[in-house]
Order: structure tokens, then C-alpha cells, then sequence
């Protein structure tokens, strides 16, 4: 029972980052209708920025999780800007596959500044041990689980009640129109890539803190489709609901199904779920159905 | 004054010539109507003036400031605001959240005190609902339906929402394209009875585009008439109707009968 529950918490914890990366992925895809391939370089560069500056060039932690975010913001912004905007009227696939080209560069520029060990990460939340009912739960579950799901709270209260987050529905909903209310479409996808980055950031670095660091986690954006295809491509909310779920699956049955069918199996188990999902539900747990009137 | 100028504008997609060399000018305050076939040219002009088209070459000139080369967005914050002759809100929104969104370019605190919902956005977001309530809500007659999802609302009201959130941001030239088509008698005499109400309250330009002759002849001050992208002629809604051209044209054989049975209903 103990150890089900334990399961229960570490899977929660994953699926919480899970959410937060895929809620860049789903903001791309409904202001634009591109998928992001990038995103799962995008989270492994942020883990490594924020190595870089705290072990090797021994920055104080809080001022290296600026940079950080400073640089990963930066970059998002640049991507959209140098390479996106110019890609205007460019059929979707084309804009799809140069996302993918832009991963590749990404992994391989990272391949070749640190190389395809693995690194121990840094601990940058103070650590302790807390015991419920004899149940033993390390720091870094509960860290990365209050900072995901506290950062997941603030997207959900952004979109609803801020003028930006606003503007953003607005301009992925009709952007015809948003563009004639005074919503200038280019400053929303700008921000659009800005927060995709920073949440990939914001979700390498809890996931290297948690396991290790290795470029390989830039893989992350394959499980990120489970992720959002289960939430509804188009539904934020539904993207953290989505993450959660997976994270469950995969923890579930790494520590109960693997040890029969090999280790391997986590690693499919969500994508397993998902194709049975579809089969029931092809719009996804919360997507929207499309009903056409005639 | 002249408030908004269109001069020698053309427009071309391709081969086809939608524009060639429109020009007219609305006065300050005045109810201006364009009206022409289908397929004349209206709705492209319209989309000139809001830059969603680019002309191929021509002015268009608002307040005395050159908006030919602005961006759209630019456009609205200069005082244009327009509705849709197919409706076009936010669908997966609350009627209220739609109407908000008319009013977004008013809103000026910065996006990070806008995201924490701190001092003055907070002030600003009280004044803003204050006046959506009065002055669009209540007026409009929406108030009750604020927060229902406007994909569920029947057809007029959504033509009514467009209007509200065309008026949330409180512009001086407001552009119509069709307002009452599809409406019944009722439901356009209701939405005409507002859109003079406010006209006259906050001193509007308006600039109609509508295929209702009854409507048009009643209401403006001020026609233009085009047909295949070019002026045909101009006046008040007396010398249109007698214009030989016009009800050649446009209005058909059967025209004059139409327009004597159009001034009874108001």
C-alpha cells in the first residue's frame, strides 16, 4: 500500500512537469496550428543552461535560474522572430518540419558544448525529508511538484483573467478578428514563444533535478504528445490534466507491469494508453468534438 | 469636417480588378451608406479602410492622418472599429469575455501588472467593467446572457454581440457591414433603433454597408454608390433613389416600387 502510494506521488510529480511543457506545446499549436517539434530541445537546453551556470561557472542559484529563464526567453523569442515570422503563408507541414530541423540543431549544438554524459544535477531547493503516515517523501517530489503545479495555477488564472492571457485566446480563437480589435498578432506569438520556452525551461530544469541530466532528455517532447493528444490538442486545461495522467501510467507501470514485460515498457505504456484512448474518444479527453451543422 | 476620405484607391486580387479609383469622403458625424451590388466592391473597400487588404495604390485618410500604410491593429487604435458580415466572435468565450476584448486597446496598465492583477489594472478593470455594464451591456440589452458562451446564442444576438464589441471600444468611425441581414423586421428595427441611440450619444461617425433599401434610404444622411469597383455616383438618399443609373444598375426594374413600400415601414 505504502509503495502504491509512493508510485502514486512520484508519477503525480512527473505529470505535473509533463503539464507544464505541454501547455507550450498546446499555446503553439492554438495560435498557429504548428506543432512543435522543438519543444522537448527546449527543455533540455534549459536544463543545461541552468547546469552550466550554477556548476561551472559557479553562479549563486538564484541568479543562474535567471539567466536562465532570461536566455530561454530570449531564444523563444528569436526562433519565432528570425525564423517563424518569416515562414508567413508557408504551408503548415513546411513550418512543422523546420520546428523539427530547429530540434536537431538544438541537440546537436548541445551534443557538441557538453557532451553525451550524464551529469549529476545541482540541488537547487534546500532538502529535507518529510514522513506522512510512514510515508517517506524526498524533497525534490514535493519541490518540483509545488513549483509545477503552482506555476500550472498561475497559466490557468492568466488566460482567464489577464488582458494578455485574454488577447491570446482571442487571437487563437479568430485571429482575423483579433487582429481588427487591436491585438497585434505578431506581439502574440512573440509572447507565445517566450512562455513555451520558459515552461520547457522551467520543466527541464525540474526534471533533471529529479532523475539526471543527459541530452537524451530532449526525448521529452515525444512523451509530450501523449500528453496533449489526451488532453485535446487545443485545451490548455486539458493538457495539465493530461500530463498528470501520463505521468500516473508511466510510474504505475514501471514499479508494476515492467518488472514482467522488461524495463522498456514504461517508456510505451502511456503511448499504449493513448491508442486505446483514441480509439474511444478520437478528439482526445477533453478536446472539442467537432459536430458539423448542415 | 471630413472624417474619413477614400481617394483614387484601387485594389486588384490578381487579374481582377475589385477597386478602381473609389473615392468618397464621410463627414464628421454623419450616417454614411455604401451600397452597390453584390459583389461591388463594399465589403473590399471596407477591409482597405481596416487593412486587412492592402490597396495596390490610392489614400485613405482618417482625422487627417494617412492610414494607408498602418497596420490593422494600428487602425483600431486610431478610433475605427468595425463588425462582420458573417459573424465573427470568439466562440469558445463568454459573451462578456468577447465584448472585453473590443475594449483591449483601452487597457493600458503592462502586461506583468495585468497578469497579477495588481493596483491600478485592477482599477482600470473595475472602471472598464463599469462602463461594459452601462453604457454596452445594459444598453444592448445583453446583460442578462453575459456569461453564456456565444456559440449557444441564436443568430440576432450574435449580430447584437458584434455590435457591443464593436462599441466597447468606444471608436469615433464605426464600420457596419450588413448588420441586419438575416434579421427579421423586429429584430432590425430593435438594432437600428440602438445604433441611432448611440450615434447620437457619443457623436459617432457611422459607416453602413446593407443590402436592406429600407433601412438604407431611411437612415443615412449621406449614400455612395458603387458597382463593379467603381463610384457611381453620390448623394442624398433622395437624388440616389431618382438616379437613372442607380436604379438601372443596381435597383433593378422593380426598384421604385420597393422604395415606396421601404418608406412606409419606418
Amino acid at each position: 500500500m505504502s509503495l502504491l502510494i509512493q508510485v502514486l506521488i512520484g508519477g503525480m510529480t512527473i505529470g505535473s512537469i509533463y503539464s507544464l511543457i505541454a501547455i507550450g506545446f498546446v499555446l503553439i499549436f492554438k495560435s498557429s496550428g504548428v506543432l512543435n517539434f522543438a519543444q522537448g530541445s527546449m527543455v533540455m537546453a534549459g536544463a543545461f543552461f541552468a547546469y552550466t551556470f550554477v556548476v561551472q561557472l559557479h553562479v549563486p542559484i538564484i541568479i543562474s535560474l535567471i539567466i536562465t529563464f532570461l536566455l530561454a526567453a530570449i531564444i523563444g523569442m528569436l526562433i519565432e522572430r528570425i525564423v517563424l515570422r518569416n515562414l508567413r503563408g508557408v504551408s503548415i507541414i513546411s513550418i512543422i518540419m523546420v520546428t523539427l530541423g530547429i530540434s536537431y540543431m538544438i541537440d546537436g549544438g548541445a551534443l557538441a558544448i557538453w557532451g553525451s554524459s550524464n551529469f549529476t544535477y545541482p540541488k537547487l531547493f534546500p532538502s529535507f525529508t518529510l514522513t506522512v503516515g510512514g510515508i517517506r517523501i524526498a524533497s525534490v517530489y514535493l519541490w518540483s511538484f509545488l513549483t509545477a503545479g503552482g506555476l500550472l495555477v498561475v497559466f490557468l488564472l492568466f488566460f482567464k483573467y489577464s488582458k494578455l492571457g485574454l488577447s491570446m485566446r482571442a487571437a487563437a480563437d479568430n485571429q482575423k478578428v483579433a487582429v481588427a480589435l487591436g491585438i497585434s498578432a505578431n506581439k502574440i506569438l512573440s509572447v507565445t514563444w517566450i512562455i513555451s520556452a520558459l515552461v520547457a525551461t522551467a520543466g527541464g530544469i525540474l526534471l533533471a533535478s529529479i532523475s539526471a541530466l543527459h541530452i537524451n532528455l530532449s526525448y521529452i517532447g515525444l512523451i509530450v504528445f501523449p500528453v496533449v493528444i489526451l488532453g485535446g490538442l487545443d485545451s490548455v486545461a486539458g493538457a495539465a490534466i493530461g500530463g498528470i495522467i501520463v505521468g500516473i501510467i508511466e510510474s504505475v507501470s514501471g514499479v508494476y507491469i515492467a518488472p514482467y514485460l522488461g524495463g522498456a515498457f514504461q517508456q510505451v505504456a502511456a503511448f499504449i494508453f493513448l491508442m486505446i484512448i483514441l480509439l474511444v474518444r478520437p478528439y482526445g479527453l477533453f478536446g472539442t468534438k467537432e459536430i458539423k451543422r448542415l | 469636417m471630413v472624417h474619413l476620405e477614400v481617394k483614387n484607391v484601387d485594389l486588384s486580387f490578381g487579374g481582377v480588378k475589385a477597386l478602381r479609383r473609389v473615392n468618397f469622403q464621410v463627414e464628421k458625424g454623419q450616417m454614411f451608406s455604401l451600397i452597390g451590388p453584390n459583389g461591388a466592391g463594399k465589403t473590399s473597400l471596407i477591409n482597405c479602410v481596416s487593412k486587412f487588404y492592402e490597396p495596390d495604390s490610392g489614400h485613405i485618410i482618417f482625422d487627417g492622418r494617412e492610414i494607408t500604410n498602418m497596420r490593422p491593429y494600428q487602425v483600431t487604435r486610431c478610433g475605427i472599429s468595425r463588425t462582420f458580415q458573417n459573424i465573427e466572435l470568439f466562440s469558445g468565450m463568454t459573451v462578456l469575455e468577447n465584448i472585453k476584448l473590443g475594449r483591449h486597446i483601452h487597457l493600458r496598465s503592462g502586461s506583468l501588472a495585468g497578469m497579477l492583477y495588481w493596483g491600478k489594472a485592477k482599477k482600470e478593470e473595475k472602471a472598464l467593467e463599469e462602463f461594459l455594464d452601462e453604457e454596452i451591456l445594459n444598453f444592448l440589452g445583453l446583460s442578462a446572457i453575459r456569461n453564456r458562451m456565444v456559440a449557444e446564442l441564436p443568430y440576432g444576438l450574435q449580430k447584437k454581440v458584434d455590435l457591443a464589441r464593436a462599441l466597447a471600444s468606444k471608436p469615433e468611425l464605426l464600420i457596419l457591414d450588413e448588420p441586419v441581414a438575416g434579421m427579421n423586421r423586429e429584430e432590425t428595427q430593435n438594432l437600428i433603433e440602438h445604433i441611432l441611440e448611440i450615434k447620437k450619444a457619443w457623436g459617432l461617425t457611422v459607416f453602413l454597408i446593407e443590402h436592406d433599401m429600407a433601412v438604407v434610404m431611411n437612415v443615412s444622411d449621406w449614400i455612395a454608390v458603387i458597382n463593379f469597383g467603381e463610384n457611381i455616383t453620390q448623394g442624398t438618399p433622395e437624388t440616389v433613389q431618382k438616379d437613372p443609373e442607380v436604379i438601372r444598375i443596381y435597383l433593378g426594374q422593380s426598384y421604385g416600387q420597393d422604395m415606396k413600400e421601404g418608406e412606409g415601414t419606418s
